[in-house]
């Protein structure tokens, strides 16, 4: 292993730009002439459009344009698109209302965007949208998951009968009921996996640009995915080609799945750009951001685990409700179904699942991926049940997880629900977890937490998520109306220093390192020679951005590819040079040699030859050193771990700490273990957010966030977690050729069950069976008394 | 935010006049509550006058059996003040577990009491330790001091110049934190004093209060077990996502019980 290498811990190349404060985010950015927009939003959370009165809007100080729907109308704008066709039970196609760039008709949730203010100033931006006269009739609002689809509640679209989106399937049905028809004992389940906000650290910004000399238009956004935005913005809202648009992601300060989508905001800016002659820059507010941006997670589920006489699983049955909110974001559709159901295996030998989903709208933000995005739902669901299946077994949780692990031997494992996992070892990582826990001192330390009145549990966890999501004939026959594949082009410069172009995003990943270090390893070159460009449709020929842990496994393999295209080239030239056989160069340590001498090439002069092709075999070769490669997996990665949480509750206030975790992933290869390990660390505390502290609140008469601002919507902090302990065991995927798993949202998926199960398992001998999240004192002390009362 | 003016008041007395000539002027002290409804537009005073530059609000003495705490001092400064941490330890604990750094060395005692938040820490201290609140014109005693939710007995203008602590035999400060704001959503100032126990509760009502009845049981019995069975009646108390009024009555009682241990 070299010091910049696959496996090396390299310093974080970006690191300095970030921490000396010279990163470039959009709102850093200026561009001449420029006016800044304000969104007037609804305050209502449903209610009738009524006239809008702009006139004094537009007379106050500054304001260079007021614009509403009949404006979009007038220039034919289209809505927002959603990404992912669901079907329903009956094969009949989901309710797919319109989604509008400005409101028309109604508002549907607080937040809506009903206006757009442009003035040379922010403030005088925001001084002329409280001069709107928009008048509303209000509605009565529905919010609640559970109760959007009982008949009266207020309909949030015509269309959708029941507030009903779809009502879909998964699995067996009848599998299932014969499994439950057999079972020794059937333990049921019914909880609810909150709704969350995304809060990433840079809130959305948007700057419009139109140049008339070009014809074209310059979007700068804070996107995960600039193709993406370019292709659902031209094609369906604005009608562009893409050659007249240029979308740029530059440094982006944290995604978590919130800017995968194409929002309003983005269209709005490029539109009004051209309306208005002049640039159009809008910054998104924090309290704005929780009004606008995509929320995360908002299921209720009952479940059903059927068990054989030793505990074996013989069956599962779930049934979920998922709020998708006011209207269908980007891929919304595709979370509570495609990214959820076939991960309710879990890493058990379940021969029998199904399951049904029924996505509902209410008047509340839209919901979309977040985080693990339907696999952190299916693993709560899975390691809860679990669990309380091992309470009601009298079996230790880790003794049934035992009895039913899919065995290595078994691998590649098909699913009764759809998916091939690839490999890993899921014993393996929960005894290696429970040795690194010291799960065996846990009955003494419970001994002296108790002496000092604490009750203390201990709760594990054994996840199995899905990255790199494909391949894309397959998603394309399930409704996807995107590709899953992702390209890279290696550009080696002239002097043999290397640019590596590539179709993901970096908004905290470190890409710049870790695709460095790909570079290095392979091509035996300089570190500091090699940059990494992404986050610009004119710099890059296309791509699908990062999501769903793909930048490694997906785009980390297609540089993996061109870099091979290139060796296969540089050997010709090698070969041409050298007087040798083409196949008998080797390419090792960044230089080209002849086998079984010492002539060689470095790699730089094979670099110098091919542009400066004096000496070169130019009748069979193109001069040049630049190859592209797309690569479309042929199946997800399955990345595993185990994690285990200590907690301990003070019982007369219930509250909950965190005072051990220790956590055992199998991300397969690693590139960079500190950027790794930072991943699983960000999950983790993100994963004990859910469990105890965070939760999207709306109150259900009015329909109005509760939780607005960080004074109530509750963010994990420093003093919430405990020092982390991380390992990794690593079987390769056989998926890709650098045998890499993807590691962004482990954490996140596993660690919420593993908090909960530490808190059940504190509480056990009181008699509480489960506590939703998150799992806040007042709920806990409640828990503790009412049992108590029982007892 | 609308736009404002902004003063620099040099004096007290310069404060007092720039208030007077202005149309809907405020006092700036820290500015941490002021400044972020500001921000928000549910504030839009014509007027901002700084305090920052008088130097007499500033500063920690101890003059006998009290200690005199400057209204301009901040949290952090209150927080290490070596007066304060020997004379009252609790009371420098409490200033040093108000929201985090940067609204420790921003925020100030005068800026936290005269805006009276009902789930602010220091008015807490300033109940339970029977403190005196001293004005450009006159001085008032904390039990006449906290009037209501963000009300105080301070007439329009007039400028809190210091808080005056008469030092305890024991005093203890038990809160129990909103996780995500960190105010109290119950904070008990429990004190042994001179003139008998006294046991202040911000957090759990509209406006800081005395739990008389805990008092009585204290002055018989200085002791957590004197505390139990005291039930804190929920009427009138504060309900919101994070604790209903039974909760925020319950913890009174468990964070009363732990201020008085605390106070051995």
């Amino acid at each position: 292993m070299t010091a910049t290498g696959i496996g090396a811990r390299a310093a974080r190349k970006e690191d300095r730009r970030f921490l000396t404060g010279n990163g470039r985010y959009v709102d850093d950015i200026d561009r001449p002439g420029q006016l800044h927009a304000v969104l007037a939003r609804s305050p209502h959370a449903h209610a009738r459009l009524g006239a809008i009165d702009a006139g004094a809007a537009r007379a106050a100080p500054g304001v260079a344009a007021v614009f509403t729907a009949e404006d979009l109308a007038a220039d034919n704008v289209g809505g927002l698109p959603c990404g992912w066709l669901i079907k329903n039970k009956d094969g009949s196609d989901m309710v797919e209302p319109p989604h509008p760039v400005l409101a028309t008709g109604k508002v549907r949730h607080v937040g809506d965007p009903v206006a757009m203010v442009l003035a040379e100033t922010r403030a005088q931006a925001r001084d002329a949208a409280e001069k709107l006269e928009i008048e509303y009739e209000e509605l009565d609002a529905v919010t609640d998951t559970a109760g959007a689809f009982e008949t009266g509640r207020p309909a949030v679209h015509d269309a959708a009968a029941n507030n009903t989106c779809y009502d879909w399937e998964f699995g067996d049905k009848a599998a299932v009921e014969q499994a439950f028809a057999g079972a020794a004992k059937i333990v049921p389940l019914e909880f609810v996996n909150q709704r969350l906000v995304a809060n990433a650290i840079e809130p959305r910004a948007a700057i419009g640009e139109y140049d008339a000399h070009d014809d074209r238009y310059t979007l700068y956004t804070t996107s995960q995915n600039p193709h993406v935005i370019r292709l659902l913005m031209c094609t369906a809202v604005l009608g562009l080609p893409e050659t007249k648009v240029r979308v740029v992601s530059p440094d982006v300060g944290g995604g978590f799945g919130s800017k995968i989508y194409h929002y309003a905001e983005e269209a709005l800016v490029t539109w009004a750009a051209r309306k208005a002659g002049r640039p159009v820059k809008w910054t998104s507010e924090r309290a704005e951001a929780f009004l606008s941006d995509a929320q995360g997670r908002d299921h209720v589920t009952r479940a059903e685990l059927a068990l054989g006489a030793g505990a074996e699983f013989l069956g599962l049955k779930i049934s979920t409700v998922a709020n998708l909110g006011a209207y269908l974001s980007t891929f919304s559709t595709a979370i509570p179904t495609y990214f959820y159901a076939p991960l309710l295996a879990g890493v058990y030998k379940t021969p029998a699942i199904h399951c049904e989903v029924r996505g509902v709208f209410t008047n509340t933000v839209p919901v979309d991926a977040y985080r693990g995005a339907g696999r952190p739902e299916a693993c709560y669901l899975i390691e809860r049940i679990v669990d309380v299946a091992a309470r009601a077994t009298g079996l230790d949780p880790a003794e049934i997880r035992r009895r039913n692990f899919i065995p290595r031997s078994a691998q590649p494992y098909q699913t009764p629900v759809a998916m091939v996992y690839d490999d890993g070892d899921y014993a393996k990582n929960m005894e290696d977890c429970l040795v690194e826990a010291d799960a065996a001192g846990f009955a003494e330390r419970r001994r002296e937490a108790k002496a000092r009145g604490k009750l203390r549990g201990l709760g594990v966890s054994s996840y199995i998520e899905a990255c790199g999501a494909a391949p894309s004939a397959v998603a394309g026959a399930l409704g996807a109306r995107a590709g899953l594949y992702e390209m890279a082009t290696l550009r080696v410069n002239p002097s043999g220093s290397v640019s590596i172009i590539t179709g993901t995003h970096a908004h905290g990943q470190g890409h710049e390192t870790t695709f460095a270090q790909l570079a290095s390893e392979r091509l035996g070159i300089d570190f500091d020679s090699i940059e990494v460009v992404h986050g610009d449709t004119d710099k890059i020929p296309f791509g699908m951005g990062t999501y769903g842990s793909r930048s490694l496994p997906v785009g980390g393999t297609a540089l993996a590819r061109a870099m091979d295209k290139v060796v296969e080239k540089g050997r010709k030239i090698a070969a041409h040079i050298l007087e040798a056989s083409a196949e008998d160069i080797e390419f090792a340590d960044g230089a080209f040699s002849v086998a079984g001498t010492d002539r060689k090439l470095a790699f730089a002069e094979v670099a110098g030859a091919a542009y400066v092709p004096h000496n070169y075999p130019l009748e069979e070769l193109e001069p040049g050193l630049e190859e592209t490669a797309y690569f479309d997996p042929p199946n997800f990665t399955f990345p595993s771990g185990c994690y285990a949480c200590e907690v301990e509750i003070d019982p007369e206030t219930g509250v909950v700490s965190v005072e051990r975790f220790t956590a055992v992933d199998d991300f397969g290869v690693l590139i960079n273990p500190n950027i790794v390990e930072g991943q699983v660390h960000g999950g983790l505390v993100q994963g004990i957010g859910q469990a105890l502290y965070e939760g999207a609140r709306y109150d259900p008469e009015s329909g109005q966030p509760i939780t607005g601002s960080y004074m109530d919507y509750c963010m994990p902090k420093a003093d919430c977690a405990p020092s982390f302990a991380v390992h990794t065991n690593e079987t390769r995927s056989p998926t890709n050729p650098l045998g890499v798993r993807g590691c962004g949202e482990a954490g996140a998926i596993g660690a919420p069950p593993a908090v909960v199960n530490a808190i059940c398992d504190a509480l056990n001998e009181l008699g509480v069976r489960h506590i939703d999240m998150p799992a806040t004192p007042e709920k806990v002390w409640r828990a503790i008394r009412d049992a108590r009362a029982a007892a | 935010m609308y736009e404002f003016a902004y003063r620099r008041a040099a004096s007290t007395a310069d404060a007092r006049r720039l208030y007077e000539a202005a149309g809907d002027p405020q006092y700036l002290a820290g500015g941490h509550t002021l400044l972020p409804t500001m921000k928000q537009r549910l504030a839009s005073p014509s007027d901002l006058i700084d305090l920052a530059g008088i130097d007499a609000l500033r500063g920690v003495s101890r003059d006998g059996g009290a200690v005199t705490v400057g209204a301009m001092t901040t949290h952090a400064e209150a927080a290490a003040s070596a007066v304060v941490a020997g004379a009252i330890p609790a009371l420098a604990a409490l200033a040093d577990g108000i929201g985090d750094p940067h609204v420790r060395n921003r925020g100030t005692i005068g800026g936290s009491i005269v805006n009276n938040d009902p789930a602010a820490d220091y008015p807490a201290a300033a109940l339970g330790l029977g403190a005196t609140v001293r004005t450009d014109r006159r001085a008032i005693a904390a039990d006449d001091f906290f009037a209501g939710m963000f009300e105080t007995a301070l007439e329009p203008g007039e400028l809190a110049v210091s808080v005056s602590f008469p030092i305890p035999r024991a005093a203890c400060y038990a809160k129990f934190p909103n996780p995500a704001s960190r105010y109290a959503i119950v904070g008990v100032m429990a004190a042994r004093t001179a003139g008998g126990a006294r046991v202040a509760v911000t957090g759990a009502g509209h406006c800081v209060f005395r739990a008389t009845e805990m008092e009585r049981a204290l002055d018989a019995d200085f002791s957590p077990a004197a505390l139990e069975g005291i039930e804190i009646a929920q009427d009138g108390l504060n309900a919101d996502i994070h604790a209903s009024a039974e909760y925020r009555a319950h913890l009174v009682g468990v964070m009363a019980r732990r201020a008085v241990a605390g106070c051995a």
